[in-house]
């Protein structure tokens, strides 16, 4: 799938869908998220046009001379959740990390028909070699938590929860549970 | 004459090949997992019953090999650089002041290995330090002239999910079984399973985290001497295995990879619990000096 998505194919996915996205995605994690508050609270511009955008919760390991970037895997989605109802009301689609989300969250998904994928946390190494360009757009001094506008080419990603409220974490962990319910 | 003797058997170590050795375990320990840990992936995916499962476990050996190959860390959370430091009474240590060197180690370690610097000077005000120090540093006397070094990195998805129980001596063996399957279950995965799961049983509320992140260290498979504590490391392991959590929280039969249990003497009004969860990226370099 192509970022940025539209609505249709925002709509079309459903929890459990393994996707391979290419295009567009904004990095901001617990740094970058306070000041985005800051700058809504203040009237002031965000880093980057919120409206249809995909935002991946990383922050990188330095990239060695001739790279785009260095290890690139997600960082625990959990952390943004007190932000992110508010990001999503205006505009932001799509959202790629790992761990669950708050029902805050969940509702806002389903209310926006925005979409949380997970991508393999621990996989770094492998998801690095799957961004072929990477800037530092705003809040430089933020180091790995910068935000950077970095284009993905085929970047394995699983959708956990989808615009109609179904989520992943919980019905595959049903699937294969044999503890007794008091355990 | 006693006092020849003593000076005769103290061994000097230098403070900058402390440094040195601490600069290439942090290095090290990002880019290659012990056999163990490999092997314990590698097991995991061949007996994981959901297909998702197992590509998961698949990717996450194939990132260990790219990660080896390429000079890419393994994990982008290369982690606050935890050090043991096992240091025989009869060694001195000459050169700059102990902590110093150990933190000039991580500091040039995280620079030149291009390792991120994820480390902020106070809690509450967070400016980052921009050289990933300073360390945790926990340091024993032992016996003898040298000194065991250990190295290991830890990411905070994890440690984040890390919990301690203070429990009542009456919640036993069965409060413990629930405190770390609460622990494990409720870190679903936050924790980036399938995990390694330290615990401490005993000692007081600081002793039994303590405990809990050393068993950390044992290699994956290994056992507690005492009978009943590798009884309840088998079974922990199967329980959490049982939970469905799977292979980063998708659903599956291979949550945990290894569980190890230390105890230690305890108060008799109380029964301290610690569990440091690890993710499958557990890190660790050991060096003798």
């Amino acid at each position: 799938m192509n970022l940025p998505a539209t609505d249709d194919q925002l709509q079309s996915l459903q929890a459990g869908d393994y996707v391979y996205l290419s295009g567009t995605v904004y990095t901001a994690r617990d740094a970058a998220h306070a000041r985005m508050k800051e700058a809504l609270d203040q009237n002031q511009d965000l880093p980057f046009p919120l409206k249809g955008s995909a935002v991946y919760y990383m922050g990188p390991t330095p990239a060695r001379e001739g790279r785009v970037i260095g290890s690139a895997g997600p960082t625990t989605a959990s952390r943004m959740d007190r932000y992110t109802p508010r990001l999503l009301d205006l505009g932001l689609k799509i959202m790629i990390g790992k761990g669950r989300r708050s029902k805050e969250v969940a509702d806002a998904i389903v209310r926006n028909k925005a979409v949380y994928f997970a991508a393999v946390g621990g996989a770094g190494a492998l998801l690095s070699k799957c961004i072929v360009k990477s800037d530092v757009i705003a809040y430089e001094d933020l180091g790995t938590e910068a935000v950077r506008k970095m284009e993905l080419k085929d970047f394995p990603a699983i959708v956990v929860m989808d615009t109609e409220g179904r989520n992943l974490y919980d019905t595959a962990k049903e699937t294969y549970c044999t503890l007794d319910r008091q355990e | 004459m006693d006092s020849l003797k003593r000076r005769k058997y103290m061994r000097t170590i230098q403070s900058e090949e402390i440094t040195r050795n601490i600069k290439e375990m942090c290095m090290e320990a990002n880019y290659r997992l012990a056999p163990d840990m490999e092997k314990a992936i590698a097991d995991g995916a061949e007996r994981e019953e959901s297909p998702l499962g197992r590509e998961i476990l698949q990717s996450l050996g194939e990132n260990l090999t790219t990660a080896w190959e390429e000079q890419i860390p393994i994990c982008q959370d290369t982690g606050m650089a935890v050090v043991f430091l096992e240091i025989g009474q009869d060694v001195h240590i000459e050169g700059a002041f102990l902590e110093d060197a150990v933190n000039e180690g991580v500091r040039q370690g995280y620079t030149e290995g291009y390792l991120r610097k994820s480390v902020v000077r106070d809690p509450i005000i967070r400016e980052n330090t921009k050289d990933n120090t300073p360390a945790v540093i926990h340091e024993k006397i032992t016996e003898g002239d040298k000194i065991r070094i250990t190295v290991a990195p830890k990411g905070f998805g994890s440690e984040n999910m890390s919990r301690v129980f203070m429990l009542k001596p009456a919640d036993g063996l069965d409060g413990v079984r629930k405190a770390v399957l609460t622990a494990v279950c409720e870190a679903g995965p936050n924790a980036c399973p399938p995990v390694v799961v330290g615990v401490g049983i005993g000692g007081t509320f600081e002793k039994c985290a303590s405990m809990a992140k050393e068993a950390l260290l044992r290699e994956a498979g290994s056992h507690s001497d005492i009978p009943y504590v590798k009884e309840l490391e088998e079974e922990l392991l199967q329980d959490i295995n049982r939970s469905g959590i799977g292979p980063v929280g998708l659903g599956g039969t291979t949550t945990a990879l290894a569980v190890n249990i230390n105890t230690y003497p305890t108060h008799i009004a109380g029964l301290p619990v610690g569990v440091n969860i690890c993710c499958h990226v557990n890190r660790h370099s050991v060096r003798v000096l």
